[in-house]
């Protein structure tokens, strides 16, 4: 139903964003892994410092069936809406969308009646996306000025090529394949835009097949991962080019253009070098009529006895950091690095986007450290990995779990659920929250965050 | 003159809208960071609006020798409250293959698809129908002063907006103020297209309660 006024979540430009009142609540997809399958579900946390259960799950959405893997999430419409060529800005950020990596089927959960107790209004399944778009495994969405744009991973059957389909934000109908022309673009991973010059950028991690029974060596060893970064023409729906980071560059996957759409470039991580197990970022940029690339942060592996390294790792003695993801704040200026395999949260001052400096650092978890959180003396694993900054840019949030098959390969003990919160710096550096440490549900693990009325990877912008 | 008053009034309302361009051309100027910018986008984005009204206006000037006045009213009657209803039902739609990157063309073209949808003609063929705007003989010019009332109010309107949002404002008075102007349009359109049938009705019959009786009749109705 179309409001009088616009959103009061919607705002033109990121500088406005960063005003918004804070965050009370986050909603946090939830694994369940228990032997005895269970469903997974939506956690909602809570957020509010002066509220007696701040830092605690106030409840949790079962989904109706068993065997989602909840991983990425939504909103329906977000800032975009206030775009000059596609205005429709009288629409409610009101519902999230959940799509089941492992299931494809996707959820419509509404959080207007009750903000602390969503409800699954719609469930699309997966027969709807595969018929419409050929697509299936359905894994990031941004909401666009024309309509929700989803990645996904592969076709039905598992094989690729993955790519981009297209939904209603008001009526949720499944509106098709979004590419005219794919040009060589096969894998699928994340996909984003610089509204500002009509560009959309995506990268790469595998099809459905290479994936969904864990990381397969041979495949890694042989470069097989995704390692190319593609941008496309937004409006023509074609692909323009593509970057082959190199074939040791294993696993190109969160983009994170600048939130200003005047400044064309954007920071991508790489999980893994099989040179020598670093991890890196690559800053993106424009280059005269063209793309460019190149690498601007690297993070080198650590050393380790292989006691107590998993098998997978073992003969490498040394632990890779693994980036599996990365968030921007509002303003450009800091990128938040998550190593899921040391258990390292790092802060770069990215205001020169070529010339990062590292200003922030804190252990948590790791397959060798088991880092503690300060508040508790248990040792923790997983690793800081889904990233979350809230719109003002003072708060981080992240949680500790990757992906079902991928969590036992590293974490072979099973990864138990966490989540942390730091408060930033206003010059960079920050602190750990220690009043907040949620306590997840037996058999859950904690994976993408969203913070109420949107959050620093939530909203993209049309003005400066 | 209420008719040029109404022409120029209507202009205005397209011009207030941010969805109808003014909105473009601050977004136009934001991007490359120039406030000439912004006075560029503006021709191309009057010219897409005036195309798309100039349509409605020809039809009506065409149609008019050809069809008798009455019947030439009930239509734009019933298309009025058709073409807002349709818009209240379906919402907005705003898929147009024209993004941030736009050029006069782009710019001109996306005026004229934003204006088509809105339906931002329509309303002036009532007026053009109502209003004795031109002599018998000067169609085609009455015609085009029409358009132009309407276009050079809009562009005035539309020029000062975005310039006191680009040069003092700013665009957070996006978020208060830009209230659903697209609901009012839709609610004007049912509106003045009931009035239409009303003043049709007033004038065949002459009287209230015969007004009533001929709008009955005109609907179908055996009163």
């Amino acid at each position: 139903m179309a409001t009088w006024k616009p959103d009061p979540t919607f705002y033109p430009s990121p500088r406005l964003a960063m005003q918004a009142p804070a965050e009370r609540l986050a909603y946090v997809a939830m694994l369940n892994v228990e032997a005895q399958p269970k469903p997974d579900a939506m956690g909602v946390v809570d957020l509010d410092p002066s509220s007696a259960t701040y830092g605690k799950v106030l409840g949790r959405v079962d989904m109706p069936g068993v065997g989602d893997e909840l991983h990425h999430f939504g909103w329906n419409a977000c800032s975009s809406a206030l775009c000059p060529y596609a205005p429709h800005p009288h629409i409610e950020r009101r519902y999230l969308l959940v799509p089941g990596l492992r299931s494809s089927r996707m959820y419509v959960l509404d959080v207007k009646p009750d903000p602390r107790k969503p409800q699954i209004v719609r469930t699309i399944e997966p027969e709807e996306i595969a018929s419409r778009t050929g697509y299936s495994r359905p894994h990031t969405l941004h909401c666009g000025p024309e309509g929700i744009y989803v990645s996904a991973l592969g076709a039905p059957n598992g094989d690729g090529p993955g790519g981009i389909f297209l939904m209603d934000h008001e009526s949720f109908d499944v509106l098709g394949r979004w590419e005219m022309d794919r040009g060589p673009q096969f894998l699928a991973y994340d996909l984003w835009w610089h509204l500002g010059y009509d560009t959309m950028v995506t990268s790469e991690w595998g099809t459905p097949n290479m994936i969904e029974s864990g990381i397969v060596p041979e495949l890694l060893l042989g470069g097989k991962y995704g390692h190319h970064i593609h941008f496309w023409d937004l409006k023509r729906r074609r692909h323009t080019q593509a970057i082959d980071l190199g074939a040791e560059q294993q696993m190109v996957l969160e983009l994170r253009p600048a939130h200003d759409p005047t400044k064309a470039y954007g920071f991508v991580g790489v999980v893994v070098s099989l040179k020598d197990l670093s991890a890196s970022i690559w800053t993106w940029h424009r280059d005269g009529d063209a793309w460019a690339i190149r690498k601007t942060i690297e993070i080198p592996a650590e050393p380790a006895d292989p006691d107590q390294l998993p098998p997978l790792l073992k003969g490498f003695k040394a632990v890779p950091p693994l980036v599996t993801d990365i968030a921007l704040s509002l303003d450009d200026r800091f990128l938040y690095v998550s190593c899921w395999g040391t258990g390292e949260m790092r802060q770069y001052d990215v205001s020169d986007p070529f010339n990062p400096r590292l200003v922030g650092s804190v252990r948590l978890g790791g397959i060798v450290a088991q880092a503690k959180h300060p508040a508790s003396d248990l040792p923790l694993n997983g690793g800081p990995q889904m990233v979350e900054v809230s719109r003002d840019g003072k708060r981080v949030y992240f949680t500790n779990s990757l992906y079902r098959a991928w969590d036992e390969q590293f974490y072979p003990e099973g990864v138990r659920g966490w989540m942390a919160k730091l408060d930033v710096k206003p010059e960079g550096g920050f602190t750990v929250d220690k009043k907040f440490f949620p306590e997840f549900d037996a058999g859950f693990r904690p994976h993408q965050v969203r913070l109420e009325g949107g959050d620093a990877s939530s909203d993209s912008y049309c003005y400066p | 003159m209420w008719g040029w008053a109404a022409l120029a009034g209507l202009g205005a309302f397209h011009g207030v809208n941010p969805a109808m361009g003014w909105l473009f051309a601050v977004a136009r100027g934001l991007q490359s960071g120039e406030r000439a910018a912004v006075l560029r986008a503006l021709g191309p984005i009057a010219l897409g609006h005036a195309v798309s009204v100039a349509l409605v206006v020809a039809l009506v000037i065409a149609l008019r020798g050809e069809i008798d006045p009455i019947t030439m009213q009930v239509a734009a009657a019933l298309g009025l409250i058709g073409f807002g209803a349709l818009r209240l039902v379906r919402g907005a739609r705003h898929r147009f293959r024209v993004g941030m990157v736009a050029g006069f063309r782009d710019l001109a073209l996306w005026s004229f698809l934003m204006a088509t949808a809105h339906g931002a003609g329509l309303m002036l063929a009532p007026v053009l129908l109502a209003a004795p705007l031109y002599a018998p003989g000067w169609a085609v010019w009455g015609g085009l002063l029409a358009v132009g009332a309407h276009s050079v109010a809009m562009l005035a309107v539309m020029a000062l907006i975005a310039l006191i949002v680009f040069d003092r404002v700013g665009l957070a008075i996006l978020r208060r103020g830009w209230i659903n102007l697209d609901l009012l349009w839709s609610g004007a359109l049912i509106g003045v297209g009931a009035l239409l049938l009303l003043f049709v009705a007033g004038a065949h019959v002459g009287t209230p309660n015969g007004a009533l009786a001929a709008l009955l009749r005109l609907c179908g109705g055996h009163a």
